[in-house]
């Protein structure tokens, strides 16, 4: 391991760390990653410390890993969520987590729906921020959690030709992955229809394709996002049939990929719409990889924005 | 009442006036203007290293009262004005109720004859209660007194109540104003769309949303030879349009608000929800040419679009977050600081800008000017004058700016409407 020193109290996005940064990350990964492999999958790192899960977005397989990660790290865990919380009576969410901070809270885990949520909070919290996804703007373990499996899978990140393909302009994963994997070296290749990706994502350093096919054969990774059935009634794609014939990967596609390529999706997944089920339970599949591995990820990552420092109030 | 204000550089564009010179001022009118007057009987003030202006006006603020008085109020948003170098504010009618009638217009006269300290200009709506649908009653909003027609916030999206609002209001000669947005474009986006919006997941507004609106009310302005004045301006789409309409000659005016020429949509990374407006921050390309078009004379006015919020409004997530910021009293240390200290504007297209256009476009006979009977408007700016913008310095009652913190070159220090001191920084307070 390396000998860098986190000094981050925060985990807000990728776009603000350096690749020394998600390095670190990735590496201190490793080492909780064994923790699970062992028959008592407990460790005292997080004792005496608590966290607040806040998630204002259903989520079954992020808060679950969190909470799974915050278990096996032995802290005090709270979890709040939006329709049992003040917010519904009217309560401005500084408020709620002013509440919160009252109690000494060591880590705040929140999901929101607002892009920027969880830099607001950070500004007035003196306990860290862990962002599980703010908006349409970022989903930080989720982008380690994907790098760290694609490294597992192909023994590094630079020069690999990863895809991301789907709904890019709705994704905080796409936006985390693309941060993460271009600083690390990667070249990230964003597939999907004109209206769900705008060219104007080629300013964060990424190409871009609306054709699968003239990119399905070259790329080391393609990672699949779920497309959401919501976004038909926005005219932003016609029906899912044609979604699925121009961007799905099938059977009929799945054919033209590289042979050491590997499949991701974030999950969860629209069977027959993004992704056949013979793909995602097929041997290019790394799904269920991606979710040991979110678990190993978010372990480091308390790991490192508590480093020995205090619980506190706010700022 | 006589007041002598002497020693000081005046500036008067109509007149075609830029030199050393006293004015005098009697009974709220000019009476006087020339080298080395006397005063007898009268209260003498020294400008000397001071520009004295016609009083500014600025022509897009929101008073909020009635309806939000815990925003603002006509006396705090007048003391503000006052601070910032106005001598008169033209007020929006998105009041609660709104201005579509004349009772409102009435109310809003009287509490500025009370609470006011500076000149206001109330602006009635276009339609019965704001909502795009049944043109207001414009004759008698005009008997009550006022001095334009606008939905305000919410564009008349239907192009033929545009219209018929452009034929009928021309034979009343009330400008009407639009703010312009195209609402199925606009969405439910909370900042520009740009690689910035792209950046942070937010959603956009394209700027199309805006020049789609101006090309339409250019076309209605040409077709019903009526005065259209359209709201500010944000970008280059827009300068290009309004430039071809004033070419062809049509009856088409314009203003900015100093943050389209200042700020651009990178300030949003911060997520602070001072920097979310409408219309929104957009390119610095779209700065640019908001800058040219000022340079030009194609933008007719700097209004602020000052729009108070309470703290707790602005301090939520960003989409829940109220559009619109406070500008009465940074609009002018912005415009010296970033237009004249760079060598944009000379201080008499500041005074376009600021008070001879305004007064043009409203129609204000009497204001805009310096001639002997004008009105006894003033604005003296210290050019020079080095200042921090402080949230504690503001008058007004709510504090939602992005500029706090800012280092500004320029300032007014004394706020004149009418012969009878509003503001007063100078040193010593003649």
């Amino acid at each position: 391991m390396n000998k860098f020193v986190w000094k981050k109290k925060d985990l807000l996005g990728l776009e603000e760390l350096s690749a020394d940064e998600i390095l670190h990350i990735l590496d201190t990964s490793k080492s909780f990653y064994e923790i699970s492999t062992r028959a008592i999958k407990k460790v005292p790192v997080l004792r005496g410390k608590t966290v607040v899960n806040l998630f204002f977005e259903p989520s079954t397989r992020t808060k679950t890993s969190f909470e799974l990660a915050e278990k096996r790290m032995s802290a005090d865990i709270v979890n709040v969520s939006a329709s049992g919380s003040s917010l519904t009576k009217g309560e401005t969410l500084i408020d709620t987590v002013k509440n919160l901070a009252a109690y000494k809270i060591d880590i705040l885990v929140m999901r929101h729906s607002v892009p920027g949520s969880a830099h607001m909070l950070s500004k007035i919290l003196e306990a860290s921020v862990v962002n599980a996804g703010d908006g349409a703007h970022e989903h930080p373990t989720q982008g380690l959690l994907d790098i760290f499996t694609i490294r597992q899978k192909k023994g590094r990140i630079e020069n690999l030709k990863v895809a991301i393909v789907g709904d890019i302009l709705h994704s905080r994963v796409a936006r985390s992955n693309i941060w993460g994997l271009t600083k690390l070296g990667a070249e990230v290749i964003l597939v999907g229809p004109t209206t769900l990706v705008p060219k104007h994502f080629e300013a964060m350093g990424v190409k871009i394709s609306h054709n699968f096919d003239d990119v399905i054969g070259d790329v080391d990774v393609i990672n699949m996002l779920r497309i959401q059935k919501e976004r038909q009634k926005k005219n932003l794609f016609p029906s899912l049939r044609e979604y699925s014939d121009l961007f799905g990967l099938d059977e009929r596609r799945i054919k033209k990929i590289k042979k050491d390529a590997i499949v991701m999706h974030p999950g969860p997944i629209n069977r027959g719409v993004e992704m056949s089920a013979s793909v995602a339970d097929g041997p290019f599949s790394v799904i269920l990889d991606q979710v040991t591995n979110g678990l190993a990820v978010r372990m480091a990552v308390f790991f490192l924005v508590t480093g020995g420092r205090k619980g506190k109030g706010v700022m | 009442m006589k007041l002598l204000l002497k020693n000081g550089r005046l500036i008067d564009p109509k007149n075609n006036i830029d030199e050393k010179m006293d004015i005098l001022a009697e009974n709220g009118k000019v009476s006087q203007r020339g080298k080395s007057l006397k005063g007898s009987g009268c209260k003498v003030i020294d400008l000397k290293g001071c520009a004295v202006f016609p009083g500014f006006i600025d022509m897009h603020v929101h008073l909020r009262e009635p309806g939000r008085e815990d925003q603002e109020t006509i006396e705090t948003g007048t003391l503000a004005a006052a601070h910032g170098g106005f001598a008169s504010v033209v007020c929006m009618p998105n009041t609660e109720p709104p201005v579509d009638n004349e009772g409102i217009v009435e109310l809003i006269y009287a509490q500025a004859r009370t609470s006011g300290v500076v000149n206001v200009f109330p602006v009635a709506c276009i339609s019965k209660g704001r909502m795009g649908e049944d043109i207001a009653e414009v004759g008698s909003l005009k008997k009550a007194g006022a001095v334009a027609l606008s939905d305000d916030g919410n564009t008349v999206m239907n192009s033929n109540l545009m219209r018929r609002v452009l034929e009928y209001s021309s034979m009343f000669g009330i400008p009407v104003i639009d703010h312009c947005e195209d609402f199925n474009l606009s969405g439910d986006g909370v900042m520009n769309f740009s690689e910035n919006s792209i950046r942070f997941g937010l959603k956009g507004i394209p700027s199309a949303s805006e020049d789609i609106i101006v090309a339409r009310d250019i076309i209605l302005s040409e077709m019903t030879d009526s005065h259209i004045h359209l709201a500010h301006i944000s970008t280059a789409g827009a300068v290009d349009l309004i430039r071809r309409a004033k070419k062809k000659g049509l009856k088409v005016t314009a203003e900015t608000a100093p943050h389209y020429f200042t700020l651009s949509d990178r300030y949003l990374e911060t997520f602070d929800t001072n920097f979310k407006m409408k219309p929104p921050l957009r390119t610095e390309e779209d700065r640019k040419a908001v800058v040219r078009g000022l340079a030009e004379g194609i933008i007719d006015a700097i209004a602020s679009d000052h729009a108070p919020h309470v703290q707790h409004e602005k301090d939520v997530e960003f989409d829940f977050a109220p559009f619109g910021i406070i500008g009465l009293e940074t609009s002018v240390g912005l415009a010296l600081t970033h237009l004249y200290h760079k060598k944009i504007l000379n201080l008499t297209q500041i005074a376009e800008r600021y008070s001879l256009n305004p007064a043009k476009i409203l129609n204000f006979k009497d204001k805009g000017h310096l001639s002997e009977g004008a009105d006894a408007d003033f604005t003296v700016i210290d050019t020079e004058k080095n200042w921090t913008v402080k949230a504690d310095d503001f008058y007004s009652k709510s504090k939602n700016s992005p500029f706090i913190g800012w280092e500004l070159k320029g300032k007014p220090v004394l706020t004149i409407p009418g012969g009878k001191i509003a503001y007063n920084e100078l040193p010593g307070k003649t």
